[in-house]
């Protein structure tokens, strides 16, 4: 009986996902438009990278193709999060225009309505230029074939997949205490990304403190690459760190999801 | 019969004191519009500030790279670059250099008719409250960055008096240069059902050539060429940001606003001539 349930509530979301793949994709010029910008927009991340060691051979200690695997990892898991939950960010329109309200009264999950809502599926082209340039990044580092890297390699980027998508669904809930809160989430999400782009070392003091292991950045993509260049950290943190962004993403994830559930629990309709 | 236009008479300003009025009113409608948006200008504001940091350390990193080999950064340092960053999320703000799509979406559900009844030049009509925009993110948006920037780190100030004028002048030719690019984006609108992809290339344009993600002078020197001359990115915020860190000698600074004021001339002058044409085309469905 209950699998039942379950299989039919399946069914309904799968129904709703292809709803909209089929309604983005009916505008054809549109989608592919925006399948290529979202793969300049990555290329826009990328060409900073390389500018910048147009300038310097070295970046606080470490060098392009380090720089880039870095940069790979960090944002492959970012692009994964922002297929899968990036859409969140329009939690103020919903909360503003009172779509809420009517999500609120459907027998679904709140937040799984919302995602399928307006599935990214345009988001699939920077997803597919992240693949590309870590794989690029692992080549050009040399990094050792061993099954324990191969599986760092699966796991880093969809360990910061999840973190990420914690971060966005956490910081979305800002929205329900306060509706007009324009960009603030993209100070996390974008500029979470941002600081995962880059070796730890370049951040200092109070800063890289913060970020990289109060909020846990440090995690995504720095420590796990550390491990794959065979190199220890300037910083003198123990290797093993490289190994832990599972758990930190599943607290993160959860801490999200608490974060979540207080906020549809305070929700107020704002009216209209 | 007479001859029937689409557009209203337009209003016959006759002195200085009707043209100042003109722009007081609908300047102050803009400045006192954006002074309700309390909540969505502190989240920006604290949004600029996190990148702020990031890009600050970057560029310290390669300030700091640059020395060790014997050098400087395409001919800045450690603390030019502080200032560029800080001065630059700050002015993100004041040009508003994305997000504006207030005359796509007119275009889209038919309202911009209303803005062609109105005894005012269009462009002038969205030009004069943006400039009152731009005034109420200089005292918010620019302010807090530069503020937050000069307590953490520390950050160039310019050495010779003039060089604050010529920011001023830069910083006025910045905000006209981005509205004019913002307009003509936007106008688009009236050709194209779908403007995201041009509304998404501006924004990519202007971040990567405009200076923001890293000075457009760390390019190759045949490259920042081009970009400077070639393309009106450069006056968004690459321009003002090289005037005040004082990254060339007086003369290449006015070189430099000589070279905003044409991009902007360029750029107004498309706007007007696009207007017609989209005046002339324009078929609003009733409803």
């Amino acid at each position: 009986m209950a699998e039942g349930a379950a299989a039919s509530t399946a069914a309904i979301y799968r129904r709703l996902v292809a709803a909209q793949v089929r309604s983005q994709a009916s505008y054809r010029a549109s989608f592919v438009l925006d399948l290529l910008s979202n793969v300049v927009f990555l290329g826009a991340d990328l060409l900073t990278v390389l500018v910048v060691f147009h300038r310097v051979p070295v970046l606080a200690g470490f060098s392009l193709t380090d720089t880039l695997l870095v940069f790979g990892l960090s944002s492959l898991g970012f692009s994964l999060a922002d297929l899968a939950v990036g859409n969140i960010d329009r939690m103020q329109r919903h909360v503003r225009t009172g779509l809420l309200d009517a999500v609120l009264i459907r027998p679904l999950g709140v937040l799984w309505q919302l995602l399928v809502l307006d599935v990214g599926v345009r988001r699939l082209g920077r997803v597919c230029s992240g693949v590309v340039v870590l794989a690029v990044a692992v080549r050009l580092a040399e990094v050792p074939v061993t099954p324990a890297n191969l599986l760092l390699l699966v796991v880093t980027p969809l360990a910061g997949a999840v973190f990420f998508s914690a971060v966005f669904v956490a910081t979305a809930t800002v929205a329900f205490w306060w509706v007009d809160s324009g960009e603030l989430s993209a100070a996390l999400t974008y500029g979470g990304r941002d600081f995962t782009s880059y070796p730890m070392t370049v951040y200092g003091g109070w800063f890289r403190h913060l970020l990289a292991f109060g909020l846990g950045f440090g995690f995504v993509a720095y420590y796990p690459a550390l491990i794959l260049l065979d190199r220890p950290d300037p910083l003198g943190a123990p290797s093993w760190l490289g190994w832990c962004s599972p758990v930190l993403a599943a607290v993160a994830a959860a801490l999200a999801a608490l974060v979540w559930r207080t906020g549809v629990r305070h929700y107020r309709s704002t009216g209209s | 019969m007479g001859f029937i236009t689409a557009t209203a008479d337009r209003l016959t300003i006759r002195n200085f004191t009707e043209a100042a009025g003109l722009f007081r009113t609908l300047g102050a409608s803009g400045f006192r519009r954006f002074s309700t948006y309390r909540q969505a200008t502190v989240a920006a504001t604290i949004t600029n500030t996190m990148f702020g940091f990031v890009r600050t350390y970057v560029m310290l990193a390669v300030a700091g790279s640059a020395v060790a080999v014997g050098g400087q950064a395409a001919g800045y340092d450690a603390a030019q670059l502080v200032t560029y960053v800080w001065a630059g999320q700050g002015l993100i703000g004041v040009v508003a250099m994305w997000g504006w799509t207030e005359l796509a979406d007119r275009i889209r559900s038919g309202d911009v008719v209303t803005d062609l009844l109105r005894p005012v030049h269009p462009v002038l009509g969205y030009l004069l409250p943006d400039l009152g925009r731009a005034a109420y993110a200089l005292l918010t948006r620019f302010v807090v960055p530069i503020v937050v920037g000069a307590l953490a780190f520390d950050m160039y100030l310019p050495q010779r008096a003039a060089t604050y004028p010529m920011f001023a002048v830069s910083v006025l030719l910045a905000v006209l240069v981005c509205f004019a690019g913002r307009f003509l984006v936007n106008a688009a609108g009236y050709w194209l059902l779908d403007t995201r992809g041009v509304l998404m290339a501006w924004a990519v344009c202007a971040g990567v050539l405009g200076g923001l993600y890293f000075p457009i002078r760390f390019l190759p020197e045949w490259a920042a060429t081009a970009v400077y001359l070639g393309t009106p990115f450069p006056s968004l915020l690459q321009i003002p940001l090289d005037v005040l860190v004082e990254r060339d000698p007086p003369a290449g600074q006015l070189g430099l606003l000589g070279l905003q004021a044409l991009w902007a001339g360029l750029l107004f002058t498309a706007c007007v001539l696009v207007q017609r044409r989209a005046e002339r085309r324009l078929v609003v469905q009733g409803g």
